[in-house]
């Protein structure tokens, strides 16, 4: 058995969340700078490169990316042979949120309350997957993301007499719906299968795949190249205003049903995707 | 085209603008988010008064991140402007001008644009850092109990804007057929 101490887990949190927020992922940067040398619309052209100025920005003045520094999602693989002391592992987590974000000068952005909303003032608590993995290690992935995008997605329970068609309807028709809203170019998040929830939480894990890695099934990896075709070909553009730059990628993750289901989620995320993966 | 917005805005110079010019602002411009809305139209309603005189004002929906020491600002690009939809025509009527945001506006809040010769500005979303830098001076005007959603005033300088939509409600956006 490893023992691994919470304080640990927070401290990781603390640091991940730092950079996360002030880095854009290499993969992201590389498909923005790709897309800029392809668009062939001057306005959009203008904006990614305006875009890639500010995530250069970000890392020099050590600011973050964007001022919605979201929801914190947290995924934690927990190896089966590590015991985790010290302390109450949620309570670990929210507390490096709250260090984060309080010593970076990142936006407090979580209500305590749907209704009432009132501000906690620390951007904590967070959401927070866990999962149990073989062996003796902790993989923290944490995942600040925007209400601009989150606000989009959408999730279908489609009949499976719908079929590939129906579903790549839904995929287009929220893609469509968002428009400029989620900050495209965007990264569309495909949940295919399971039940509601299940699909949902799919559609969030294809978000955390680099977009320059396709579906390890061939057969997913095509329908993610066709649908990010027709994505780019509806127009939408860099900010909505137009341009040959919709999506920056397509990930779609799938499971299997129940005889009667075929459900759907999509997840978008910004062109400021912020991710940071960290192994212990 | 390039046209320079000195605000407040005052005179006729917002029929210049057509949907698709590029805009750079300059001068006060007052912040506000969800929350700040949610209480200019409860003041509104109460007793007819807002924090300022939002005659001739520009509305920037933004909820900036905390200054870190040395700045005066963190980054502060702009928030979806539709959410603030269901508070924006009240804001017309009483003289509010222009409001710079992000994503498509409401067609009521169009034809009330249109009524009151408005304009609307999209500016980059996601571009925080880079926008920030155009922010010179900023102050709480009110509810700064709201935290990130408190009421601002700031000034800019040749802070990047395309016109969205124009005093004859004319878009740049794209209607989605679905």
């Amino acid at each position: 058995m490893r023992i691994v101490k919470v304080e640990q887990i927070k401290e990781t949190v603390k640091q991940a969340v730092r950079a996360a927020n002030t880095q854009l992922p290499e993969d992201i940067l590389d498909g923005l700078q790709k897309a800029c040398a392809k668009e062939t619309v001057p306005r959009a052209r203008r904006l990614l490169e305006i875009l890639l100025e500010n995530a250069h920005l970000a890392q020099i003045e050590n600011m973050p990316l964007c001022q919605d520094t979201g929801l914190v999602t947290i995924q934690i693989q927990l190896g089966q042979e590590v015991s985790l002391t010290g302390g109450d592992l949620y309570e670990a987590i929210d507390q490096g949120v709250r260090e984060g974000y309080l010593e970076g000068y990142f936006r407090a952005s979580m209500v305590k309350d749907p209704l009432e909303r009132v501000n906690t003032g620390d951007n904590t608590p967070a959401v927070v997957h866990l999962e149990m993995t073989p062996g003796d290690q902790v993989v923290i992935t944490v995942f600040p993301k925007g209400a601009g995008s989150e606000n989009m997605g959408r999730t279908a329970m489609l009949k499976p007499a719908d079929g590939w068609p129906g579903v790549r309807r839904f995929i287009i028709e929220t893609v469509k719906i968002a428009n400029a809203n989620p900050c495209p170019p965007i990264i569309v998040g495909v949940g295919l299968g399971g039940n509601m929830e299940k699909a949902c939480l799919l559609a969030k894990k294809a978000l955390l795949r680099p977009i320059n890695r396709s579906h390890a099934d061939s057969r997913i990896a095509d329908l993610e190249a066709q649908l990010l075709q027709d994505i780019n070909q509806l127009g939408i553009g860099p900010q909505g205003l137009g341009g040959d730059t919709t999506a920056l990628a397509v990930n779609m993750e799938v499971f299997p049903t129940h005889i009667a289901s075929l459900p759907v989620a999509v997840s978008l995320n910004c062109h400021s995707t912020r991710r940071a993966v960290v192994t212990i | 085209m390039t046209h320079i917005l000195r605000a407040p805005l005052n005179g006729n110079t917002l029929q210049e603008l057509n949907a698709g010019d590029e805009v750079l602002v300059q001068g006060t411009v007052y912040a506000a988010r969800d929350a700040a809305h949610q209480k200019m139209i409860a003041a509104l309603e109460a007793n007819g008064e807002l924090p300022f005189d939002i005659d001739g004002q520009i509305i920037y929906y933004v909820g900036p991140c905390p200054a870190s020491p040395g700045r005066i600002i963190g980054s502060a690009g702009p928030t979806t402007s539709s959410r603030m939809d269901a508070y924006t025509p009240a804001l017309l009527q009483r003289g509010l001008k222009a409001m710079i945001g992000k994503g498509d506006r409401s067609l009521q809040v169009i034809e009330a644009m249109k009524k009151h010769g408005a304009v609307y500005l999209a500016t980059v979303g996601g571009a925080g850092v880079y926008l920030a830098q155009k922010i010179k001076a900023v102050e709480t005007v009110a509810y700064p109990e709201l935290g990130p959603e408190a009421l601002l005033k700031m000034e800019f300088e040749d802070f990047p804007c395309i016109v969205a939509i124009d005093v004859r409600g004319k878009s740049v956006y794209l209607t989605p057929d679905i």
